[in-house]
């Protein structure tokens, strides 16, 4: 008796294991209408809406954006796993062979709560904050407070720009707090007056203030015209020049409409 | 009839062994992965040093060993005596009508996924103590209170389970003998239970320790060894799950070498809980 149930059941579960294998296949044939771009954290909101905006001009089109950060992504087109990878830091090393394409430049902001009455910072002096070397407002001339320094985990794109860009090869103090994305460190800024940190600029509003850099705020001009210092660069990477789907994707990037986009979610344009 | 019997009893074999099997890759995988940069980086430089870079050729986790250790105290500290008193009164005062509430509803406090303690924990906690205690809020007091609520439910159950487990022949003698309810609870039923309830917490222990997301999301990540339990924290799971999405080569090998250690306490844990329990 036991057996009449047992013996389908089993039968269901072989039914449902190859059903799935089925399934897996069935993809991995449709690969050829996909596109998979996986990468930088900070790069995925602009490749979401940029991806968003081609699958409509283009239906039948299957685009599929991963976050994961800049060396997974660049990992991820080295091992095929995707046709594009988004980095927001230079590729170094053996990285050098992949095919780069500048999409569009961005600011890193150095932000703080918008109660704090400093708007200005000296690049010297942002160094030494990160590097745990000022550790109270007062040195800013401000009410004595310890101050709460926000970093990036270690190996994202963004914090690696910024060592690049500030720390002259100091390291980061080991007492910063770290939080492994833009939005978490804007929220931790948002709500902490004596709080300080760093995020790419298109994602700054009016829940944080973004301090001007040796006088030159973090505007679209600024950066465009290379005054503020805190600038990168945003990349796709492809494994060879770009074929196919994933060449159609930067042309449509690079043109005219693909650019207002992402100037439109506040990154600056590479014309 | 009988040859499909035996072909039953070989698949279900088999499945219970992909089980096994699924475990011993995991630990092969693992070990592969890290054991490398262990052996390279030196195992006392890997575990006693406090400089951790990865990206630049630092690799000491005795930060994170150290901070991973202060909050799962603290959540044995916070968590402990509220799941012991909670265990004693379901097991042995409430009213069944009560228990018949109670019991389900902390079951269910096992079922909130951790980003929801982590986010809670986030949106109440952190601004509390930030605002009344200082620093920057996210700290190991906000992990070790947070852990301590989400061992409860582990702690809770099988703590009642031990109690149970306590034969009434027991407890009716204490009574007669004149011993009041308390008295037999504290003097008979607790040391009768004794090894359940060490299991239970050092099963909670387990939890407190494996525990990533709401770790991530409240103790805020600093690498320095804290020196107060406003300081920031992270933990070896924290570690591990903050920076693999951008890790590679060596830094990447050097988060599984964390995982390494961190397997490494929880089958120490897990061994001891057993052994304990078998002890009875």
């Amino acid at each position: 008796m036991r057996n009449k149930i047992i013996f389908p059941f089993i039968g269901w579960l072989l039914c449902g294991v190859l059903l799935l294998l089925g399934l897996g296949c069935g993809r991995s044939d449709r690969q050829s209408q996909t596109l998979t771009i996986a990468g930088s954290t900070s790069v995925q909101p602009f490749a979401e809406k940029l991806a968003e905006v081609y699958m409509k001009l283009s239906p039948g089109l299957l685009i599929n954006v991963q976050g994961g950060g800049s060396s997974a992504g660049i990992m991820a087109v080295q091992q095929g796993a995707a046709q594009i990878g988004a980095s927001s830091r230079e590729l170094h090393g053996a990285e050098k062979n992949l095919h780069e394409i500048v999409i569009a430049w961005d600011g890193i902001a150095v932000i703080v709560h918008p109660s704090c009455p400093v708007d200005n910072i000296s690049l010297a002096t942002l160094r030494q904050i990160f590097a745990g070397e000022i550790k109270d407002w007062a040195a800013l001339g401000l009410k004595p407070h310890g101050m709460h320094i926000i970093t990036r985990e270690e190996g994202s794109g963004t914090r690696t720009a910024f060592e690049e860009l500030v720390m002259d090869r100091l390291e980061i103090a080991p007492s910063a707090l770290v939080q492994d994305s833009n939005g978490a460190v804007r929220e931790i800024v948002a709500h902490d007056p004596h709080a300080i940190g760093y995020i790419s600029c298109g994602l700054v509003d009016n829940q944080v203030k973004a301090l001007a850099i040796d006088g030159v705020l973090p505007t679209g001009a600024n950066i465009k015209k290379n005054l503020y210092k805190l600038t990168r660069r945003f990349l796709f990477v492809t494994a060879r020049q770009p074929a196919g789907l994933a060449q159609e994707f930067c042309v449509f990037v690079l043109s005219h409409q693909g650019q207002v986009l992402l100037e439109k979610e506040g990154l600056i344009g590479v014309h | 009839m009988l040859t499909r019997e035996r072909l039953i009893e070989k698949v279900l074999l088999l499945l219970a062994l992909s089980a096994i099997g699924s475990l011993a890759l995991i630990t092969i995988f693992i070990f592969l992965e890290g054991l490398p940069i262990i052996l390279k980086t030196g195992v006392r430089h890997f575990i006693f040093g406090a400089h951790w870079a990865p990206t630049k050729g630092h690799f000491g986790i005795l930060a994170m060993i150290l901070s991973s250790i202060y909050v799962t105290l603290g959540a044995l500290i916070f968590g402990v005596p509220l799941a012991l008193a909670c265990a004693i009164v379901l097991a042995e005062f409430a009213p069944p009508s009560l228990t018949r509430i109670l019991k389900p509803t902390i079951e269910l406090l096992a079922g909130i996924p951790s980003v929801v303690y982590g986010f809670l924990g986030v949106v109440l906690l952190v601004p509390i103590i930030r605002g009344y205690l200082g620093g920057p809020g996210l700290s190991l007091l906000a992990a070790a209170l947070i852990l301590g609520i989400m061992i409860l439910p582990t702690v809770i159950s099988i703590s009642i389970d031990a109690m149970n487990a306590v034969p009434t022949l027991y407890r009716e003698g204490s009574i007669a003998l004149g011993a009041t309810q308390w008295q037999t609870v504290r003097k008979l039923v607790l040391p009768a239970a004794r090894s359940g309830i060490i299991t239970a917490i050092i099963l909670g222990m387990g939890r407190a320790i494996g525990e990533t997301m709401a770790v991530i999301m409240v103790a805020g990540n600093a690498l320095s060894i804290p020196t107060s339990i406003l300081d920031s924290v992270r933990t070896l799971t924290a570690n591990i799950a903050l920076e693999l999405g951008y890790a590679s080569g060596a830094h990447r090998e050097a988060l599984f070498a964390t995982g390494i250690v961190l397997f490494i306490i929880i089958m120490i844990l897990n061994t001891a809980a057993t052994l304990i329990a078998g002890r009875k």
